[in-house]
C-alpha cells in the first residue's frame, strides 16, 4: 500500500491546503444545503426561502414547504451524513483498511434488525424509542464482525474484513426477512426505512438523537490523535507509548454510537462512509484529525447533495438518497479498490 | 515418515472421504423417506416405496409423486448445485467465507429475477431463466471490472462486494416501486423457496446440472495446485489464469443455476464447503462431499420449515438456512482460527 504524496516537501503548503480544503468542504455543504432547500417537486425562489426562515407567514404554502418538510430533511441529512462520514473514517483509521464503511461492514444490517425487532415484537414506532435498538444493534453486529475477521491467523486483511462484513450482513438480513415474511404492515413501513433516506422523518427525532450524536462525535475528536500514531503501525504505535486497547475502544464507542444513529436517523446507507474519508484524505493529507474533521463535513455534502439529486432525477417522483449514494459509492469502491489492490493474480 | 507409513496415511484418509461420502448418502435417503412419509396425510414408507415403484393407490400417487417428491428432487438438486459453488469459490479464493452469496453472483440473479416479477410482470419459467441470465452477466461484470492484467483474488472479492451492494440498491430501489403484495411475493422468492416445485423446473435444473457436474470435476483438478501458490502451480504445468477462469465460470453457472430454480436460498453455498472439508478430512474443495451437503442441508432446513415449526407454522425453506447462517458464523470463528486460514 502506498500514499502518493511525499509528506515533507509539502509541510510548507500543508497548512494553506488544509484551510483551503476545510473551507471548500464547507461551501460545498452550504451549497447542497441550499439547494436543499429550494429545489423539490415544487421550486421555491432563493428570496421567498429566506423569508420562510427568517420572516414566515403562516398559511404561505412555499413557507410551509420549506419549514415544515424541507428543513428537517435538510438537517437530518446533514446529522446522518456527517455520522456516516466520521464513522467511516474511524473505521479505516483504526484497521488501517482502505475498505471500511459502516454499511458494508453489516453494522447497518445489524442496527436494522434490531430496529425491525423494535417495530415487530415491541410495537415501537417512535425514533426515540427505535435509537436505542439501532445502538445496540449496531454492537453486536460490530462485535461480530471484528471477532470472525480477526479469527484467522492471517489477521484482518481487507478482504477477509468485507467478507465478514458481507457475511454479518448476510445473516442480520435473513432474520430481518423472516420477521418481515409474516408481517405485511412491517414490510410497508420497513422497506422504505430499508433504502434509507433523510425525507420523511421528524425533526423530533433528530433532537431526541442529538446526544448520542454528540456523545459519538466527541469520542471520534479525542480519538484523532491516537489514529495519527495508529497509523505508524502497531507495534511503533506501541513503542510511542500509545495504549491501543483503550484506542481501539474510544474507537469502537464512537463508531457504534454514530452508526447507531445515523441508522435511526436515515436509515442503513452505505457507502458514505467509504467514499468521504478518501476524499477527506486527498484534500487534506494524513492528517488523522483533519480527516475526520473534513469527512463529517463531506459526508454531510454528499448526503444532502444526493438527496438533492434523486428529487432531480426522477420527477415528479424521487429517488432515495440511499440509492443515490450506492450508485455513487460503488463505483468509487471499485476504482479504490483497483488502485489499492495491485497484482495479476 | 517412511513410505509405508505414507500409504497407510494416504489409505486411511480414502477411507474416511468413503466413509464420509457414505454417510452423507445415508442422511439424505433418511431425510427423503421422512419428507416423503410424513406431513399431513401420512403415508407409510413401504407404500411409498411401492408409489416410487410404480404402483400405489390414487391418492397416494399424487401426494408423492406430484407434491412430495418434485419439493424434494428440487430442494436436493439445487442444494447440490449451491454446494458445489460454494466449494469451488472458497477453494479458488483462499477464504471459506467467499462464498457466491456475498460476492454478487446470487444478488445479480436476484436483481435480474426480481425486476422480470416486478417489472415485466412475467411468471413461471421466465423467472428461473432470466435469473440464469442475471446472475451470470453480473458475475462477468465483476470478472471484468477486477481485471488488471489479470484477477488477484483479494480484487475479485472487494469488487464483488461493491458489485453486491449496488445490486442490494437496485433490489431496494425495485421493492419500494411496487404494490406491497407484489413485494411481498418478490421478497419470497427472495428468501428461496422450493414450495410449488413441478417436474419441468426440475428437468432444466437437473439438465444444467448435467452438463455443469463434470465440467466442475474436471476444472476442479487444477485447484490443488492453485492453493499452492500461482509459482508452484506454474511450475507443476497449470497455467493458472485460464484455470482460475474455467472455475470461475463454472462455479458461476452452478450458483446462477441453483438459484434459479429455487431462489438465493442464504448460507447453503456458505455452509457445504466447510462441512464438506471438515467431514471428509481434506483441504481441497471436497465436489462431491459439498453437493451431498448441499443437498442434505436444504431437504432437511425445507423438513424442518413444514414440519417442526412451533404451532405447525409454514415458512420459505431459506427463512430456516438463513436463520442457521448466524451460528454458522460463531462456529467458524471459533474453529477457523485455530486451523490453517488462508488470506
Amino acid at each position: 500500500m502506498t500514499t502518493g504524496t511525499p509528506i515533507a516537501p509539502a509541510l510548507p503548503a500543508l497548512g494553506v491546503r488544509r484551510v483551503a480544503a476545510g473551507a471548500g468542504a464547507v461551501a460545498a455543504l452550504g451549497v447542497a444545503a441550499a439547494l436543499s432547500l429550494a429545489l423539490g417537486a415544487r421550486g421555491i425562489a432563493p428570496g421567498v426561502v429566506l423569508d420562510a426562515l427568517l420572516h414566515p407567514v403562516a398559511g404561505d404554502a412555499d413557507h410551509i414547504v420549506v419549514r415544515e418538510l424541507r428543513v428537517p430533511r435538510t438537517l437530518i441529512g446533514i446529522a446522518a451524513g456527517a455520522a456516516f462520514g466520521v464513522a467511516g473514517a474511524l473505521i479505516q483509521g483504526i484497521t488501517r483498511n482502505p475498505i471500511a464503511d459502516p454499511g458494508l461492514l453489516g453494522l447497518n444490517a445489524g442496527a436494522a434488525l434490531a430496529v425491525v425487532v423494535a417495530i415487530s415484537a415491541f410495537g415501537i414506532t417512535s425514533p426515540g424509542g427505535q435509537v436505542w435498538f439501532a445502538v445496540a444493534g449496531t454492537a453486536v453486529a460490530a462485535a461480530f464482525v471484528a471477532a470472525v475477521a480477526t479469527g484467522g491467523r492471517s489477521g484482518a486483511t481487507p478482504a477477509r474484513v468485507a467478507l465478514a462484513g458481507a457475511a454479518v450482513a448476510a445473516a442480520a438480513t435473513s432474520l430481518t426477512t423472516l420477521l418481515l415474511l409474516g408481517d405485511l404492515e412491517t414490510l410497508d413501513r420497513f422497506r422504505f426505512w430499508q433504502v434509507g433516506s433523510p425525507a420523511g422523518r421528524d425533526l423530533e427525532a433528530l433532537v431526541v438523537l442529538l446526544p448520542a450524536l454528540l456523545a459519538g462525535f466527541a469520542a471520534a475528536a479525542a480519538a484523532g490523535r491516537m489514529l495519527n500514531v495508529v497509523a505508524l503501525g502497531d507495534d511503533l504505535a506501541r513503542s510511542l507509548g500509545t495504549r491501543l486497547g483503550p484506542a481501539r475502544a474510544t474507537c469502537a464507542g464512537a463508531v457504534v454510537l454514530l452508526c447507531g444513529a445515523g441508522t435511526a436517523l436515515a436509515g442503513p446507507i452505505a457507502f458514505v462512509g467509504l467514499v468521504t474519508p478518501h476524499l477527506a484524505g486527498r484534500l487534506t493529507g494524513p492528517d488523522q484529525r483533519w480527516v475526520l474533521g473534513c469527512s463529517a463535513v463531506l459526508g454531510a455534502a454528499l448526503l444532502v447533495g444526493a438527496d438533492v439529486a434523486g428529487r432531480l432525477l426522477a420527477p415528479p417522483g424521487e429517488i432515495e438518497a440511499g440509492l443515490v449514494v450506492a450508485a455513487i459509492g460503488a463505483p468509487v469502491m471499485i476504482a479504490v479498490v483497483r488502485r489499492r489492490i495491485a497484482g495479476r493474480r | 515418515m517412511t513410505v509405508a507409513a505414507l500409504g497407510r496415511l494416504h489409505a486411511g484418509r480414502r477411507r474416511r472421504h468413503a466413509t464420509a461420502l457414505a454417510g452423507l448418502v445415508l442422511a439424505l435417503l433418511a431425510v427423503a423417506a421422512v419428507g416423503l412419509a410424513t406431513g399431513g396425510y401420512a403415508i407409510p414408507v413401504t407404500d411409498v416405496i411401492a408409489t416410487l415403484a410404480g404402483g400405489g393407490e390414487g391418492r397416494q400417487h399424487f401426494v408423492v409423486m406430484e407434491i412430495r417428491l418434485p419439493r424434494l428432487v428440487l430442494g436436493a438438486l439445487a442444494g447440490a448445485a449451491l454446494g458445489m459453488a460454494g466449494g469451488i469459490f472458497q477453494t479458488l479464493l483462499g477464504n471459506p467465507l467467499a462464498s457466491p452469496d456475498v460476492i454478487g453472483v446470487t444478488a445479480g440473479a436476484s436483481v435480474a429475477a426480481v425486476t422480470a416479477l416486478l417489472v415485466l410482470g412475467l411468471t413461471g419459467a421466465a423467472i428461473p431463466l432470466t435469473a440464469f441470465a442475471g446472475g451470470v452477466l453480473v458475475a462477468a461484470l465483476v470478472y471484468v471490472l477486477a481485471w488488471r492484467g489479470g484477477v488477484a483474488g483479494e480484487r475479485f472479492v472487494l469488487v464483488g462486494v461493491a458489485v453486491a451492494f449496488l445490486a442490494n440498491a437496485v433490489l431496494g430501489f425495485l421493492l419500494t416501486r411496487s404494490d406491497v403484495r407484489e413485494a411481498h411475493t418478490a421478497l419470497v422468492w427472495l428468501v428461496g423457496s422450493v414450495s410449488g416445485a413441478g417436474w419441468d423446473d426440475i428437468g432444466v435444473l437437473a439438465a444444467a446440472l448435467v452438463a455443469l457436474t463434470p465440467a466442475a470435476f474436471v476444472a476442479s483438478r487444477s485447484l490443488a495446485p492453485i492453493q499452492l501458490g500461482d509459482d508452484a502451480a506454474e511450475a507443476l504445468g497449470v497455467r493458472t489464469q485460464p484455470a482460475r477462469l474455467r472455475l470461475l465460470g463454472v462455479g458461476v453457472a452452478l450458483t446462477a443455476a441453483g438459484t434459479a430454480a429455487a431462489g438465493p436460498v442464504a448460507f447453503v453455498a456458505f455452509l457445504s464447503g466447510p462441512i464438506a472439508r471438515r467431514l471428509t478430512g481434506t483441504a481441497g474443495a471436497a465436489l462431491a462431499a459439498s453437493a451431498l451437503v448441499g443437498a442434505l442441508v436444504v431437504t432437511l432446513a425445507d423438513l424442518v420449515a413444514l414440519r417442526l415449526l412451533p404451532g405447525g407454522m409454514q415458512v420459505p425453506v431459506g427463512v430456516v438456512t438463513g436463520a442457521a447462517g448466524a451460528p454458522y458464523l460463531l462456529w467458524l470463528l471459533a474453529t477457523e482460527g485455530r486451523r490453517r486460514s488462508p488470506a
